[in-house]
């Protein structure tokens, strides 16, 4: 087979996978054949300039928070030794499993002036009201994302800080860059593709957040969304609406990549990394102070506060059909991140290997399912669904004379497949970032010896992306396990998950009864955390 | 070899997700609920038993379940669709998803659809809930009365996205008309103690916490925050109930309800659930575990409701205020009640 011919046999097949992931969003965009100006009229007038500035801030801020707790955790334990730096390495990627809405749900339940705090706050040193600044406010919510969302930039900026060698060090010493000038003019641009990508999927996760951000009464572009569909029946508004803000992000994305277009970050392959430094002892409860109370407020706190939530009324009537809720939730997080992963791997791939800029683009476009809500991305799945479905059974009533029923909506597979399109995003960042970084040059040399592409990848690439591969399984196994609103809507029959029991109980304003699902969900969500440091800690050793 | 069976073991995994979802046979029931499972799964196991019927059951949220009905079209496995309130009914009615419902005997006129599209299972109330300390003092006796300049930053109300207050609302444009909702919004939402949050505990809690005096909620949730922990106990002690507007139009009032799907393939079966669901035994189980009103008046309350004492409720066609929800919202969005 020609080089030519492969080339394009990857690049329509690429094509294919993009067009059917981006069929529920453009679903979602066909709204916009039905245009109302009244409606616009009535938001302009009303409510759209808040829920615009609300996003905003919002985004901006988890940014910039999420930014500065994985970026700054990242660096310590990746270049010092402190006491603790060993198991921090893994126990900070643990808020990960938190889903935003209950952490937002718990420190509500601690903090919120009918919270116990405030009682013995005011009962011990008067006031009336609220003596605290309020926790559910644009602020807290801020903060209750940037908590739960700061590991995906911490494990991507972790890598990228591990990978950058020693002799960099060495060649910035030697012309006088030391200290927080390294740190700020070669560690950070350097690692700048990864932080970047880290920041980017814990905004997008934020602009699609809805569960805190109602809770919170904070009106966003993902509230109005809800506000337009539930409240006016506005279908077409609202899709209207969401497709916006998959715009605003796409642009986003692209500006970023336009920025760095023509920057290339590619490692040599090279085991060494870099050997940690021993800050002086006081220095060193400094790094430990900091990265455990990181840990604490993100993960620690709020477990305990479930713990003693879930032991309250814990009887052991509570865990009758518990083994098939967690089996159907963990069976279903294992499927949808395989089948993710995989289509992953396919579109990167092609793109290495066809060079061709625009597969580069249309990557990152079907990577935009994760900055839509969920509960949107489901209604986009459900139209061309349901028209496969109904063509079918004409079809096959056309030939057997009758009618068998709905095949793909309402079954697993819809389900699965709305996953795929949601979390796309996440195991894309990670299997490009990984392949970016290992030169095409490796390729080349390795085709002038005879070696087929197949064997390059197994040989090559699988190796130097074990990394990568496994952190795209874990991440996205994290996010399917946390998913609620698309379950919600498309599963079939009967089938219930931790997310959707977890939510039936704290929408109640259950918290007691939610904690212990609530709580499984962390516990599940741990194991694949544990799984992937052993396997960092296999590959360095 | 091993290519093979990776292949089979595929095709074993696809043939097992279609298999699951061919159409069910004759002896099922499908169901579609935006009841939460815990409300609901009790009462259609106790259904299923007595009837050996097989239910299968999907819960979500209200629209969501609606776009998934019209999506699937006449496909749908679903043969009912319950909600939690009228809003909701109405809007699948409109938009062609529904068919009349055959019963023996229907609840009163204002608890069922006029061409009988849908009924309400349960009936629940959304009075004013005021602190105990301030009940004498205040002397609150309608809605209209929150709107009072002395009650300036001492009322809590969750947000307008929240079904009851967009039917509340409804209720009032249907009532009174719509200028009159628009000044009474915007009148409450000057008295906000704070931007609306949290769910209908939260204002009762709120009180309790003295961040503000005066809250709108759906009894239940007293209700519940009555039978649960102490500390909810302690909070719900706190308040106390007001009926308003008793010598005029009545509490708002909204419904939980149920409806047959237009391409129901098990009709008769859910014309029997429903049935079901509107025996003495089922609706009294609904007063006591949930605490909300039965829809005949002659059954029995529980000692919860009881205590809450009786009222006159709203008396209007109920499906009106389905069709005003959208008036309903854009009235709160201009009043800044979001």
């Amino acid at each position: 087979m020609t080089a030519l011919r492969l080339h394009k046999r990857w690049f329509f097949s690429c094509l294919m996978i993009c067009a059917l992931v981006l069929l529920p969003v453009l679903s979602i965009y066909s709204a916009f054949t039905q245009f109302s100006l009244s409606l616009w009229q009535h938001l302009i007038d009303t409510t759209l300039g808040l829920y615009i500035t609300n996003s905003l801030q919002l985004a901006i801020g988890v940014a910039v928070l999420s930014g500065f707790f994985g970026v700054s955790s990242a660096w310590l334990v990746s270049q010092y030794t402190f006491p603790g730096q060993r198991w921090l390495q893994w126990a900070l990627l643990l808020p990960m499993a938190m889903p935003a809405y209950i952490i937002a749900y718990t420190y509500t339940g601690m903090l919120d002036p009918t919270g116990p705090l405030q009682y013995w706050l005011r009962d011990n040193f008067g006031g009336t009201g609220a003596v605290l600044p309020e926790i559910r406010s644009l602020g807290g919510a801020i903060l209750m994302l940037s908590l739960v969302l700061f590991p995906y930039v911490y494990l991507l900026a972790k890598t990228a800080f591990a990978e950058q060698q020693q002799n960099m060090r060495d060649v910035s010493a030697s012309l006088g860059i030391t200290g927080w000038r390294y740190f700020f003019q070669v560690a950070i641009p350097i690692a700048r593709p990864a932080i970047f990508t880290g920041i980017a999927l814990a905004v997008m996760e934020t602009l699609a957040d809805y569960g805190t951000v109602q809770y919170f009464g904070v009106s966003t572009f993902t509230t109005g969304i809800f506000r337009t569909w539930f409240g006016m029946g506005e279908m077409h508004l609202a899709s209207q609406l969401a497709a916006i803000l998959a715009s605003f992000v796409l642009l986003l994305i692209f500006w970023e990549r336009y920025l760095r277009r023509d920057m290339a970050f590619y490692q040599t392959g090279q085991t060494e990394t870099t050997s940690l430094r021993v800050p002086p002892k006081h220095i060193q409860y400094v790094c430990s102070g900091f990265c455990i109370l990181l840990l604490s407020i993100a993960f620690i706190i709020p477990s305990v506060q479930l713990i003693l939530w879930a032991t309250m009324h814990f009887s052991l009537a509570q865990l009758s059909g518990y083994w098939a809720l967690l089996s159907t939730t963990v069976s279903l997080a294992i499927i949808a991140s395989l089948v993710t992963l995989g289509v992953a791997v396919m579109l990167s791939y092609a793109h290495r290997i066809t060079q061709h800029p625009w597969l580069g683009y249309i990557n990152q476009l079907s990577g935009v399912g994760y900055a839509i809500p969920g509960t949107v991305i489901a209604v986009g799945v459900l139209v061309p669904f349901g028209w496969f479905d109904r063509q079918l059974n004409f079809a096959w009533y056309a030939i057997f004379d009758h009618y068998i029923g709905l095949v793909l909506s309402g079954s697993m597979v819809i389900l699965i497949f709305a996953y795929v399109v949601r979390f796309l995003s996440v195991a894309l960042h990670n299997t490009q970032s990984g392949l970016d970084r290992i030169k095409p040059s490796m390729d080349d040399a390795a085709l002038a010896l005879g070696h087929s592409r197949w064997n390059i990848f197994k040989k090559i690439h699988m190796p130097l992306l074990r990394g990568s591969l496994f952190s795209a399984l874990l991440l996205v196994f994290v996010d399917v396990l946390k998913e609620l609103p698309a379950t919600l809507i498309l599963r079939p029959f009967n089938v219930n998950t931790l997310a959707v029991k977890a939510f039936e109980y704290a929408s109640d304003e259950r918290l007691i009864d939610a904690a212990l699902p609530s709580l499984t969900i962390v516990l599940v969500g741990i194991i694949p955390v544990i799984l992937l440091t052993r396997a960092m800690q296999f590959k360095r050793a | 070899m091993m290519k093979i069976s990776r292949k089979a073991s595929l095709l074993g995994l696809l043939s097992t997700a279609l298999i699951a979802s061919l159409p069910l046979n004759a002896t099922e029931l499908n169901v579609y609920s935006a009841r939460k499972e815990a409300l609901i799964k009790p009462l259609l196991d106790r259904f299923a038993e007595q009837n050996d019927v097989t239910i299968n059951l999907v819960t979500g949220k209200a629209d969501a379940l609606i776009s998934r009905l019209k999506n699937e079209g006449q496909f749908s496995p679903a043969d009912v669709l319950i909600t939690t309130d009228v809003g909701r009914l109405q809007r699948a009615k409109d938009m062609g998803l529904t068919q009349p419902i055959t019963l023996a005997e229907f609840p009163n006129s204002e608890f069922h659809d006029a061409e009988q599209h849908w009924v309400a299972l349960t009936k629940r109330a959304r009075p004013i809930m005021v602190s105990v300390d301030k009940i004498d003092e205040y002397k609150i006796q309608s809605y209209e009365d929150l709107t009072k300049p002395e009650f300036a930053g001492k009322i809590c109300v969750r947000s307008s996205a929240n079904i009851y207050n967009q039917s509340m609302v409804a209720a009032l444009i249907a009532q009174k008309g719509e200028q009159y909702a628009q000044d009474w919004a915007t009148g409450l939402v000057k008295n906000f103690a704070r931007k609306p949050k949290g769910g209908d505990r939260d204002q009762i809690k709120a009180i309790a916490a003295g961040v503000c005096d005066i809250a709108l909620a759906n009894t239940y949730y007293l209700a519940a925050m009555q039978n649960a922990d102490a500390a909810q106990q302690k909070a719900a002690q706190a308040v106390s109930v007001v009926w308003p507007n008793q010598s005029d139009r009545g509490v708002h009032i909204n419904i939980s309800g149920i409806a047959v799907t237009k391409y129901a393939q098990h009709k008769t079966t859910a014309e029997a659930l429903i049935a079901f669901m509107l025996t003495q035994d089922a609706q009294s189980w609904y007063g006591k575990t949930n605490h909300e009103y039965p829809v005949d008046s002659t059954i029995e309350w529980s000692d919860t409701l009881t205590a809450l004492g009786t009222f006159n409720g709203e008396s209007i066609p109920i499906g009106k205020v389905g069709e005003l929800n959208a008036q309903a919202v854009k009235i709160m969005d201009r009043a800044g009640w979001l």
